[in-house]
């Protein structure tokens, strides 16, 4: 039995938003029964892009994640809706159009917030996979269609192969800890989830601050290493990945013939910027 | 005998077809009226007699005939009619297809050999029911089994599916190639093939068509505004704030045309404007530069001259360095793809958001090859105030840039490459001239003060450090330069007070670094793909219909090739586009202007009014953009609002903008709703080969997938029906329809060989196949120049005057050469701000003018959107408007975005999606702010184009609510003697601002 994931790397949207416009062109004003009812022009968004912006000026990165219905295994809607909302053999939920009329309880019941509430309708919405374009033949929902650097990839594999890839690919879905089981699942998600400290190297040389490319940068807690890096050509390091809240963590940024200094830092939940790191040379 | 034959087959295809077709059979029972075709001497002839619906024909000549047409001989007679009337017999035997031989048709017209006479009214019918029988087979589609049709069309942003089901669009959507389309390209570079999917792209403003096409801002009837009495009181002080009155088509086509013959009765030569948007929605035949200009050059007007908006610094600046004049000062792209991914070890951005901006017209194209470059470990490096979606995307080094010193920097580049000796010396010998002058202004020979890295750091905000990183990494690696979106052009430094510094600090650096050689190239992978050169198909600045010999790439390219009528404007007079208020409000201007064919053409000052014509007395507007695209807006509105201009006509899509400014508003459909045929992203001699920024060259036959909404009509059929009422519809129409014309443009190109009309007409694309033979492939750009070699790369500029010695041999330069020092400013001279010499010259309007500065000391700028097409896309109750990004939805308005850096926000007490008065002397503009650390502090980032202008009171007079930022924009252009725009100089303050405030 193969069932339908959708699989969003981080890494690669960079948020032009084609997958929110297809998608309101897809359902705005199209009445598809058994699948869904129109979507409303405005204000509904059933794919839509959540922004992080993580650092401070100049060392500051932005990740955008759209999300929609993740179209769970065990999904509080379902288990809500009460025949009114399905789940397909082919792993697809849909929110019956017409079974659903009238129950807010069903958009409430979704962790995620991605059941919209229709008023004009009264009905609870949420994004079918694209059910019924799938089922005519397409072979991927308009969101992959449309999305210009490949960051969404629709495939239908049984849930042992998508058991494999997420472990090969390193697949994260979203709040695993409710149970959902989302199909839905995120690549390169640290770039929301955790954070980074940042910063610039230079090299005091006889008086000439310059850039100190190839610098080597440790951050450790403990003396425990959380992470290393090597300062670039104009001397910016990142190190990426952190969990947030590690506490009292030492920044140790050495370079042959530079005495090497060490920063204490206290890494809390945002990204940390430490600014700029001038090495001397070695007495 | 043959004539008398060929007129005897009309009479029972006459009959056959009403039978057979819905659209014959309702033409011949619409009017009662008589035809008769004859041999001029009345030796031969026939009449047709339409009476109830109901068709008879005889032989002897009578004189009670509406509609006579009269050839010469009857050898000519039945040349011309021969395969049209046998042909009429295809329902029996669908061999014989009914054509007329175009060429012929426009000889005889010419040399009036052939005549049409009667009232237009009829003759214009006689002429639609005859093209009803032609195109009678002409199916239009791809019928599904879901009783949905796929069509067709083409948008600014690519072609696109179009699914229509019981005449209501479904989706649109980006194609994806089928098994008969040509296999793409492949590019081998460091041992690996590349090659790009088998689908197009999309860009978001295309995306939303739908939402556009059935917006509730459509105009759907035709509007008076309810205060304007053509006949009494015309109220033009009300502009702007009265509301409209429906009216019917005939009304206002009869008020259009005793409007332009009063005018030009009354006034004489120029007083018609017209005035248009630089872009249109997509199609040869309804572009504004093909219907619009052939009716305009048919009752003559006076004409908007276009500044190079998005590329003033290049064709103002940097050509005199090198020439590229005929592109706008930008450097031929060409084969830069393969060169890049096989030889360039860095790409350096500046002021380059091509994933934001889209090339021109290409979507997402370029994305994939970025992709790749990122996959080869090609180093990227970002100079912009913002970190743009590329820098972000892409990765690499952001370098924050203090908007308008971007020549700083570059000589501090300059300045390190010449004392660490790391530029090309052998280059710069033996390619350039006049580089030892500009050595002495680096090291400060020749005014004490060397361009050092020092130097730089207070004006740019650069540290030294990174300048020195910089310029050394960039001298030790083979580096592709992205100056602008487009890889070689545009970027906001070049519509700055700098901005022609900017552009001719980049090809300087360039020159030095040894431009053309392997991996040293301008660009970013949007363009210079190895698409096919050489297959033929006009592109929109060809001309469409337009037959026009001045504007229009129509006599280069398509004349010799698509037999029509020339068209050519008779008045002489010119308005700038930037300085249409003063050309209204003072009577008088004067600018330079875009002239593409030498060096010196762009410092050749024309005057306003000219000399013997009248001051402009009636505007014919076409679309509603200007408010957004016009620095220091707020002067249009209250020019709109003058007298002197008596009337004001706007032919508009959508209620937006300007649309609401004129006295009678004329509702044109979309492209979706009319049949037009174009090429995606070419746009003809406004960039010549511009679709070689696509990974597939895609032709499109662009469908009429819907009838058009309420009365609104295409662009064409209402200069046709004022035409009619002109005496000029045989001469604006060519008895032709849209389709029609078409087919004459698909005639007339390449594409006549590679499929036919029929299944072009129900598949409604077709892909180039790509050049795989390597031989066949354009050269690379300015290769040929590295090499001292004749110029190779497969464009038809400069023109073969403009070599000064051989032809093709060396650039467009007097010298031949690079001239560091232009010969051509040498010898004008007279513009202080564009010295010869290429010095830092600061900004007129930037954190240097400290008089200014102290009372807005925020910088404003304004780049390209990234979500709608300039105004296209924007406003108008699309889905554009509900993403984030875009405009933010606050009390039930959607309001434009400004983003400021975090720091400058809490001086101002500013929270994220505040509402936020952006302000300076010339106006002021409420957004919604958007905090950001990518935006450098000290600066405001703010996207061009809003669609919509919604001054909360007197308009002109009071703060916008619709988002043109441009109000906040300087009108001074760029140096003294060009019509350069610079609106990215511009210092504004912000804040905070209440919703009750600023309520209508």
């Amino acid at each position: 039995m193969t069932k339908w994931n959708l699989i969003i790397d981080l890494a690669e949207c960079h948020n032009c938003n084609n997958c929110v416009i297809a998608c309101k062109d897809e359902y705005v004003g199209n009445d598809r029964p058994g699948y869904s009812a129109p979507q409303p022009l405005h204000g509904h968004r059933w794919i839509d892009i959540k922004t992080r912006e993580r650092g401070r000026f100049p060392h500051v990165d932005v990740s955008y994640l759209p999300s929609m219905c993740n179209h769970c295994d065990d999904a509080p809607c379902v288990v809500h809706g009460n025949g009114a909302v399905i789940k397909r053999d082919d792993g697809i939920v849909i929110i019956d159009p017409a079974k659903a009329k009238g129950r807010r309880d069903i958009a409430e019941s979704c962790p995620y917030d991605a059941i919209w509430w229709n008023d004009a309708l009264d009905l609870p919405q949420a994004w079918t996979f694209d059910a019924h374009l799938l089922d005519s033949g397409w072979k991927h929902p308009r969101c992959v269609q449309s999305c210009p650097t490949g960051a969404m990839r629709a495939i239908k594999v049984t849930d042992q192969e998508m058991a494999r890839l997420t472990v090969e690919e390193n697949l994260e879905t979203l709040r695993p800890e409710l149970k959902t089981k989302p199909r839905v699942y995120y690549k390169n998600l640290f770039r929301f989830s955790k954070i980074f400290v940042a910063g610039e190297v230079l090299m005091n040389v006889n008086g000439t601050v310059d850039c100190a490319a190839g610098a080597q940068v440790t951050l450790s807690s403990g003396g425990k290493s959380l992470g290393s890096t090597q300062s670039g050509t104009f001397g910016e390091f990142t190190l990426d990945g952190l969990a947030p809240n590690t506490g009292d963590c030492e920044l140790t940024v050495s370079h042959q013939e530079f005495s090497p200094q060490t920063i204490a830092l206290d890494v809390a939940d945002e990204s940390l910027v430490v600014g700029t790191i001038v090495l001397n040379r070695n007495r | 005998m043959m004539f008398s034959f060929v007129l005897w087959c009309l009479y029972p295809a006459l009959k056959l077809y009403s039978l057979r077709s819905d659209r014959v059979r309702a033409l011949v029972a619409e009017k009662n009226f008589v035809v008769q075709i004859q041999v001029k001497d009345c030796s031969r002839g026939r009449w047709y007699q339409f009476e109830n619906g109901r068709v008879t024909s005889g032989r002897m000549l009578r004189g009670d005939v509406d509609v006579g047409v009269r050839f010469k001989t009857a050898r000519l007679g039945t040349k011309i009619l021969v395969n049209m009337c046998s042909g009429m017999f295809h329902l029996a035997h669908p061999i014989l297809r009914p054509f007329l031989d175009p060429l012929a048709v426009v000889n005889a017209v010419k040399n009036f050999a052939m005549e049409v006479d009667g009232e237009d009214e009829l003759t214009l019918h006689f002429t639609d029911l005859m093209n009803a029988m032609l195109t009678h087979h002409w199916d239009q589609g791809f019928a599904l089994p879901n009783d949905e049709v796929r069509y067709v069309n083409q948008t600014n942003g690519g072609p696109v599916f179009v699914y229509v089901k019981n005449g209501r669009i479904i989706r649109i959507t980006p194609i994806e190639f089928d098994d008969d389309d040509a296999d793409p390209w492949t590019i081998e570079a460091r041992g690996r093939q590349f090659t790009p999917p088998r689908r197009t792209t999309l860009a978001p403003h295309g995306l939303a068509s739908k939402s556009l096409i059935y917006s509730k801002k459509r105009l759907l009837h035709p509007l008076k505004r309810i205060d304007f009495d053509p006949t009494g009181e015309r109220n033009p002080q009300n502009r702007g704030t009265s509301g409209y009155e429906r009216i019917s088509w005939d009304e206002a086509l009869d008020l259009a045309a005793g409007e332009i013959k009063r005018i030009n009765r009354e006034h004489g030569h120029g007083a018609i404007f017209n005035s248009h948007s630089s872009h249109h929605t997509w199609g040869n035949i309804g572009y504004y530069l093909s219907s619009n200009i052939r009716f305009m050059n048919a009752i003559g007007c006076t004409k908007m001259v276009l500044n190079p908006d998005s590329w003033e610094g290049w064709f103002w600046g940097a050509s005199h360095h090198y020439g590229y004049t005929m592109r706008m000062g930008i450097a031929e792209p060409y084969g830069q793809v393969e060169d890049c991914l096989k030889e360039a070890e860095m790409i350096v951005f500046w002021a380059s958001d091509p994933e934001s901006t889209c090339g021109s017209y290409a979507a997402f194209e370029g994305t994939v090859r970025r992709q790749w470059a990122r996959q080869l470990g090609i180093k990227m490096v970002h100079i912009d105030p913002y970190k743009n979606e590329t820098a972000n995307w892409l990765g690499g080094k952001w370098i924050p840039i203090i908007p308008g010193t971007g020549p700083a920097l570059a000589h501090a580049i300059a300045y390190v490459w010449i004392t660490d000796d790391l530029y090309d010396k052998d280059y710069v010998e033996q390619r350039t001239t006049g580089f030892e002058k500009y050595r002495a202004y680096l090291l400060g020979e020749d005014d004490g003060i060397p361009k050092s890295p020092q130097w730089q750091e207070p004006e740019t905000g650069v540290k030294a450090h990174i300048v020195r990183a910089l310029a050394r990494e960039w001298g030790s690696k083979k580096t592709y330069l992205s100056c602008g979106g487009k890889g070689v052009g545009f970027g906001g430094a070049n519509r700055a007070a700098t901005g022609a510094q900017w552009a001719r600090s980049m090809v300087c650096l360039m020159a030095m670094q040894g431009l053309g050689k392997p991996g040293i190239n301008f660009g970013n992978l949007t363009a210079g793909t190895p698409v096919d050169m050489q297959f033929y198909f006009p592109g929109y600045a060809d001309g469409g219909i337009s037959g026009d010999m001045e504007g229009t790439g129509d006599p280069v390219q398509n004349y010799q090739r698509m037999p029509h009528l020339i068209s050519i404007n008779t008045s002489n007079q010119k308005i700038p586009r930037l300085r249409i208020p003063e050309a209204i409000l003072d009577g008088e201007t004067e600018g330079y202007p875009t002239d593409p064919k030498s060096l010196e053409g762009q410092f050749q000052r024309f005057s306003y009014p000219s000399a013997g014509h009248s001051r402009i007395k009636m505007m014919y507007k076409y679309g509603g953009s200007h408010f957004g695209t016009t620095m220091e807006s707020n002067r249009l509105a209250i020019a709109y609002r003058s007298d002197s201009l008596e009337f004001v006509l706007n032919q508009s899509i959508w209620d937006e903008g300007e649309a609401r400014f004129a006295d009678l508003i004329l509702p044109a459909c979309t492209n979706f709703e009319r049949t037009d045929i174009g090429e995606w992203a070419s746009s003809g001699g406004y960039g010549h080969h511009n679709f070689n920024q696509l990974n597939h060259r895609v032709i499109t036959l662009q469908h009429k997938c819907i009838e058009p909404l309420g009365e609104s009509k295409s662009d064409f059929q209402i200069f046709l029906e004022l035409s009619k009422r002109l005496g000029l519809s045989a001469y604006f129409g060519e008895a032709k329809t849209e389709i029609q014309w078409c087919r004459e443009q698909f005639l007339s190109s390449d594409i006549s060989k590679s499929i036919s009309w029929k299944n072009f007409l129900k598949k409604g694309y077709y892909v180039v196949p790509p050049e795989n033979n390597q031989a066949n492939r354009a050269p690379t750009s300015m290769r040929w120049f590295a090499e001292g070699r004749k110029k190779d790369v497969p464009e038809p500029s400069p023109l073969p005057a403009e070599y000064g010695e051989e032809y093709l041999r060396g650039l467009q330069t007097q010298s031949g050469k690079f001239e560091f020092e232009p010969q051509s400013l040498k010898r004008f001279d007279q513009d202080p701000e564009r010295p010869p010499l290429n010095r830092y010259i600061p900004a007129w309007e930037g954190r240097q003018t400290k008089d200014i500065y102290r009372r807005y000391p925020l910088q404003l700028i304004t780049p390209h959107p990234r979500f709608s097409f300039h105004t296209n896309g924007d406003g108008k109750d699309s889905v554009i408007n509900d993403i984030e990004h875009h405009r933010s939805l606050i009390d039930g308005h959607y309001f434009w975005i400004a983003r400021l850096n975090p720091l400058d926000a809490e001086a101002r007490d500013i929270l994220e999606r505040d509402l936020v008065r952006l302000y300076n002397d010339r106006g002021s503009v409420i957004c919604a702010a958007m905090l950001s650390e990518r935006v450098t502090p000290g600066v405001v980032h703010s996207y061009e184009s809003s669609a919509e202008y919604q001054p909360v009171g007197e308009p002109g007079k009071s703060p916008d609510i619709g988002g043109c930022v441009n109000i906040l924009t300087p009108k001074r252009h760029m140096t003294p003697n060009t019509s350069a725009s610079a609106p990215n100089s511009c210092l504004i303050q912000i804040e905070k601002c209440a919703r009750e405030t600023i309520q209508p």
